[in-house]
């Protein structure tokens, strides 16, 4: 690992840790708490969609699985929220390598692991609106306790650099993971799993090892939304929403590097506030534009923002040729 | 606990919905066996078709049966146009990227339709729903019993023009072996995009079809979308059989666990079903081995 791999991460993050002190508008501090969970449900996607090519539709499975258990420990068992929220993102890892093992070993790849992610996701969702202990289809709501302790803090602030905090971490997370055994080996497994396996790498282990970190990560974020909202139902937690943001933000920010999900976070729900400030309140203009970015990434620049800056510095540095 | 009769009943109507089911299915399943991606754009499409029926009654009063054959033809330009144009280029003939672009796709029409309509539920006008038709001991509504009839006189159409047509040659000939069918001087890219066209006539059969007993909002197409998936994946992508019979017995799957489980719970039989599906036989009843 070198220093210049991690500085235009670190520069982002500084960056964005300064923000508090330039402007104390909680419109913007919400804007940006917002982003920094998509931002880091993207960060799980990325893992196991960018880095292991497999393309899961479903995330919002771990998220949900995040954020339910984050309030279920508090509400139903008394759990401190802190440690909620460990065994949280551990419930998220338990149900991704759950889901990792059925479908891996069942060999399903490409449309039908998307299909089958979207599937458990759903199955999740119909489950908790209709059961009683998950407070059915009327949703937790979390008692309000202003303490730190109770991971609610009076200051939107203080609960914004948290969130960058557990951003940062992954994108460190991240960087030692492309730099490392582990990386290359999701590498020759996303490029050809077949060479992978002449060559001696366990491609089940390695893709369940991305499927579990990768949820783990986006329970994460679920867990986030759950001290930050303090209310979720199984259309937030399990819906389809959170998914396609996950799948959205990576893929615009730049597929399977280490800053993308999270350059692709802020400027989607950037331009997403500036299309509702022309167009007006109006429900779904700003995904109509998600999804036309989305066509759009995929046609022009497959490489995503990051990929793209990437090349135009290569093609400069090699004097502009071609 | 439950009388015969109610059960009777209950598949009676699942196998009619299953009917239309299968039509959406078939779309689909169309799609994949020659483009070998899924169509993640189909819900969406056929809540736009759904929509052009609903808009075309209001406004100009025109029965949706009488809006078949416009509307297939409108939908059939309407998807050639969009794998032509559209998802074509933008994928750069990856499969993965053509997934995710009729995400995109989906994800744009759906929001599109709720920025324009907003999130009402709306329905058509009339008494349609409500005229029944008695058969032995049960009451069955006439406009699903239609629905069932136009769903199969469909798939039998679409059966006959894959086996003796010339178009239909050239689209199997694309599924079953892409490079040998360029070979051969078939244009694949306007294959493609023929296929694509098909399945979204389907669509604008089902909607046609659907709409005097249902009711249209900018999700809706989801629902049917994710039935339509399981039928595909239970009938074997790409095989067309599979698909009325996946959707037959999908019906019957969802009226009975909505008779047995209660309304929240019905769709969950739907999506285990899906899952054991994939997880055990995911080349279906009828599928060839991948």
């Amino acid at each position: 690992m070198t220093g210049r791999d991690l500085l235009p991460p670190a520069l982002l993050i500084g960056l964005l840790a300064l923000v508090p002190w330039a402007t104390s508008s909680n419109t913007m501090l919400n804007f940006l708490v917002t982003v920094l969970i998509v931002a880091l449900a993207a960060q799980g996607w990325n893992l196991l969609g960018g880095f292991g090519g497999q393309f899961s539709f479903g995330h919002a499975a771990f998220f949900g699985t995040g954020a339910y258990a984050t309030a279920l420990l508090q509400i139903r068992g008394g759990v401190n929220a802190w440690i909620a929220c460990l065994i949280g993102i551990a419930a998220g890892g338990v149900v991704g390598w759950v889901i990792g093992v059925l479908a891996f070993r069942a060999r399903l790849r490409g449309s039908y692991f998307a299909l089958v992610t979207l599937a458990f996701a759903e199955v999740l969702r119909i489950l908790t609106n209709a059961a009683d202990f998950t407070g059915g289809a009327a949703g937790l709501l979390l008692r309000l306790d202003v303490r730190p302790m109770n991971f609610q803090f009076a200051s939107r602030a203080v609960f914004y650099w948290i969130a960058l905090v557990c951003v940062a971490v992954v994108l460190l997370l991240t960087v030692m993971i492309e730099r490392g055994r582990f990386g290359a080996q999701l590498a020759a497994v996303r490029e050809n799993e077949e060479a992978a396996r002449a060559l001696g790498v366990d491609a089940l282990a390695v893709k369940l090892r991305a499927i579990t970190l990768s949820a783990a990560i986006t329970a994460a974020a679920g867990c986030l939304y759950t001290q930050y909202f303090l209310y979720l139902d199984a259309n937030i937690a399990y819906g389809s929403w959170i998914s396609i943001e996950a799948l959205l933000a990576a893929i615009v920010g730049g597929i399977g590097t280490v800053a993308g999900p999270v350059i692709g976070a802020l400027t989607l729900h950037g331009l997403g506030e500036l299309t509702k400030g022309f167009a007006g309140d109006i429900t779904g203009v700003d995904l109509v534009l998600f999804g036309l970015l989305l066509v759009a990434a995929i046609g022009f620049a497959p490489l995503g923002i990051v990929g793209s800056l990437r090349r135009l510095r290569v093609v400069r540095l090699s004097g502009g040729a071609r | 606990m439950y009388s015969p009769e109610i059960v009777l009943e209950a598949v009676v109507n699942g196998l009619l919905t299953g009917a239309v089911y299968a039509l959406v299915a078939l779309g689909l399943t169309l799609v994949y066996g020659v483009l070998h991606i899924i169509n993640f754009a189909h819900g969406a499409l056929l809540t736009c078709a759904m929509f052009a029926v609903w808009g075309l009654a209001t406004a100009f009063g025109i029965d949706p049966y009488l809006a078949i054959p416009p509307l297939v033809l409108v939908f059939f330009g309407m998807g050639y146009a969009l794998q032509r144009f559209v998802i074509g280029p933008a994928s750069h003939g990856d499969d993965n990227n053509m997934l995710l672009v009729t995400l995109g796709l989906s994800i744009a029409i759906e929001n599109g339709l709720l920025a324009v309509f907003h999130s009402d539920t709306r329905g058509l006008e009339g008494d349609a729903a409500f005229q029944v038709v008695q058969l032995g001991p049960m009451l069955i509504s006439r406009a699903k019993l239609i629905g069932f009839a136009g769903a199969l006189l469909v798939a039998a159409l679409l059966w006959l023009l894959l086996t003796t047509t010339d178009t239909g040659k050239a689209i199997r000939a694309v599924a079953r072996e892409k490079l040998g069918a360029r070979l051969v001087g078939i244009d694949v890219r306007h294959i493609y995009a023929v296929t694509f066209g098909l399945g979204c006539a389907c669509l604008a059969v089902a909607a046609c079809l659907l709409m005097p007993t249902y009711y249209v909002n900018p999700r809706v197409g989801n629902a049917f979308v994710l039935v339509a998936f399981t039928i595909v994946v239970l009938g074997g992508m790409g095989s067309v059989p599979g698909a009325l019979l996946g959707g037959l017995f999908i019906g019957v799957v969802e009226s009975m666990s909505g008779l047995f489980l209660g309304d929240s719970l019905g769709q969950l039989g739907i999506f285990v079903i899906f899952i054991l599906v994939l997880l055990l036989r995911p080349t279906g009843m009828f599928g060839a081995k991948a």
